[in-house]
């Protein structure tokens, strides 16, 4: 595409403003367009203005939720992460085992799974009442438990993506393989996978709505409450809609900003 | 490690190394003096890297035994690190560590394996960079420095540990030519400093000026060994020969 563009450039040099037109980021402008129409709707009327006053009542459930498991999952992900590529064959089995068993599972079943069976077992073999656990902990546990394992190739792949000799130098000036690993190929895989865990990060915003299955009172809880007794659906989830829309483009663009300074700095 | 005067710096008894089917090493043997200079030399897939990286158990040996200053390479890791603390090794391409600065790539390992505080290991760290000839350099990163530098660093990286024996791994092969000879130079003042060398290179004029003795290698074997002059001028071997006629133009 690039070269088609410099072709044409090079060749016609009275059609540069349709390339401008060409590489404007028109989705941008559309998208921000449909989230502009929808918040003057909800400034003048009242009935939006209703709703989004009752959704934005989740908003805070919906970053909790977000930021909390997905901090836990980075841990629990590196923890499986350096457990996959580890030498000793028994840690490596367990970590591959737990990966495999998460992914080969819906997420939400997996929600269900955990909250209703998983962790009331748990909570029985320690001798508490099934229901020791709230909903809400029962979510995050359930979303780190899932993201745990996704992040966790997420940081198999940044690992792997070091190459060998990285590892070889560091033990060849005496450093162990957990020294190599912490000091050397880690901060270097870490930087590499940024790009990735930003990604999941906006998924986790996203499939935190899973968990109003469980009665939790997020966004997506808030709305389908609001619904069953005002019978207004087409009004609640377009701006439910339009609350995750605007989220996931707010945090893309956070996390682009943020990229571009890293690359700025080397 | 003190050791009796007629024990060598490094004894390769028997050894073979095989990877799958392939023999890369077979039974090999050889004997570095203290304070020598020792040059191998051989076609790619001869087996000389990995001797090399046998020494320091960056590979492991099926067969034979290795001993470097009185210490016996085994499958114990104390063994290891005590033996890779005794040994420097410089890579074909470089490795410095591309997230942390010239000095810090120098002080790393001499504050997590040595436990040198920050200042001594700095203080160090600048010494190494004087005598490699880049002080300026201490505080940019690998990726902006020319390849000739970042192989003068990961000299430096290597001699901030200390080692009684440096290894080289083909040091001047990934640079452009007009880079080969700082580098060189920094491994003549080194050896001239009476460092036991073991350099994987075919570089004429260090081993002219700096080897002691040339080994020769194929096929994973020993072919033959001599003074640099010998070697080079009068070899015995047919294959030793035809190498020497591919690479003497």
């Amino acid at each position: 595409m690039a070269i088609e563009h410099d072709q044409i450039m090079a060749s016609r040099p009275g059609v540069t403003w349709r390339t401008g037109l060409a590489q404007f980021p028109w989705w941008f402008l559309i998208i921000t367009s449909i989230i502009t129409i929808m918040a003057l709707r909800i400034i003048f009327d009242p009935i939006y203005r209703d709703i989004f006053t009752t959704i934005l009542q989740g908003l805070g459930v919906t970053l909790y939720v977000t930021v909390v498991s997905f901090s836990l999952s980075l841990l629990l992900g590196l923890v499986l992460g350096l457990g996959r590529v580890a030498k000793n064959p028994l840690l490596r089995n367990l970590a591959i085992t737990y990966i495999e068993f998460i992914r080969g599972v819906p997420m939400l079943v997996l929600i269900f799974t955990i909250s209703f069976a998983v962790v009331p077992l748990v909570a029985r073999t320690f001798g508490l009442p099934n229901n020791a656990v709230s909903l809400t902990t029962r979510a995050i546990i359930a979303l780190v438990l899932i993201y745990g394992a996704y992040i966790a190739e997420i940081f198999r792949a940044g690992i792997e993506s070091i190459g060998r000799g990285q590892m070889e130098a560091a033990r060849s000036l005496g450093m162990s393989r957990v020294q190599a690993m912490r000091y050397v190929v880690l901060p270097q895989a870490i930087r590499n996978v940024l790009p990735a865990l930003g990604n999941d990060l906006i998924a986790m915003l996203k499939d935190s709505s899973l968990v109003s299955v469980l009665g939790v009172r997020e966004m997506t809880q808030v709305a389908r409450l609001s619904v069953s007794t005002s019978f207004r659906y087409e009004e609640t989830y377009f701006i439910l809609t339009l609350f995750y829309l605007t989220l996931t483009l707010i945090l893309s663009l956070l996390l682009q900003v943020l990229q571009r300074r890293m690359r700025a700095k080397g | 490690m003190s050791q009796p005067a007629n024990q060598p710096m490094i004894l390769i008894e028997n050894v073979s190394k095989y990877f799958g089917s392939f023999r890369a090493l077979d039974r090999v043997n050889l004997r570095v003096e203290a304070g020598e200079v020792l040059m191998i030399i051989g076609p790619s897939g001869s087996g000389k890297s990995t001797l090399l990286r046998c020494i320091n158990h960056l590979e492991v040996p099926d067969a034979g035994r290795i001993v470097v200053d009185g210490i016996t390479v085994s499958n114990n890791e104390a063994h290891i690190n005590a033996v890779r603390a005794e040994v420097g090794m410089v890579f074909q391409r470089f490795e410095l560590f591309p997230h942390l600065t010239v000095l810090e790539n120098i002080c790393l390992a001499q504050q997590k394996v040595r436990r040198r505080s920050r200042q001594e290991s700095e203080q160090i760290a600048w010494q190494l960079l004087e005598k490699v000839g880049i002080p300026e350099q201490a505080h940019k990163h690998p990726g902006q420095l020319s390849g000739g530098q970042q192989q003068r660093v990961a000299i430096a990286r290597s001699l901030a540990m200390q080692p009684k024996i440096m290894l080289f791994d083909e040091p001047t092969s990934a640079l452009d030519p007009e880079m080969i000879k700082e580098v060189l130079d920094v491994m003549l003042a080194l050896a001239a400093e009476g460092m036991t060398m073991v350099v994987v290179s075919h570089e004429m004029g260090f081993a002219r000026n700096a080897a002691n003795r040339v080994v020769f290698m194929d096929q994973g074997r020993i072919i033959e060994q001599g003074p640099p002059e010998a070697i080079f001028g009068d070899p015995q071997h047919e294959r030793t020969k035809l190498f020497l006629s591919r690479i003497l133009h």
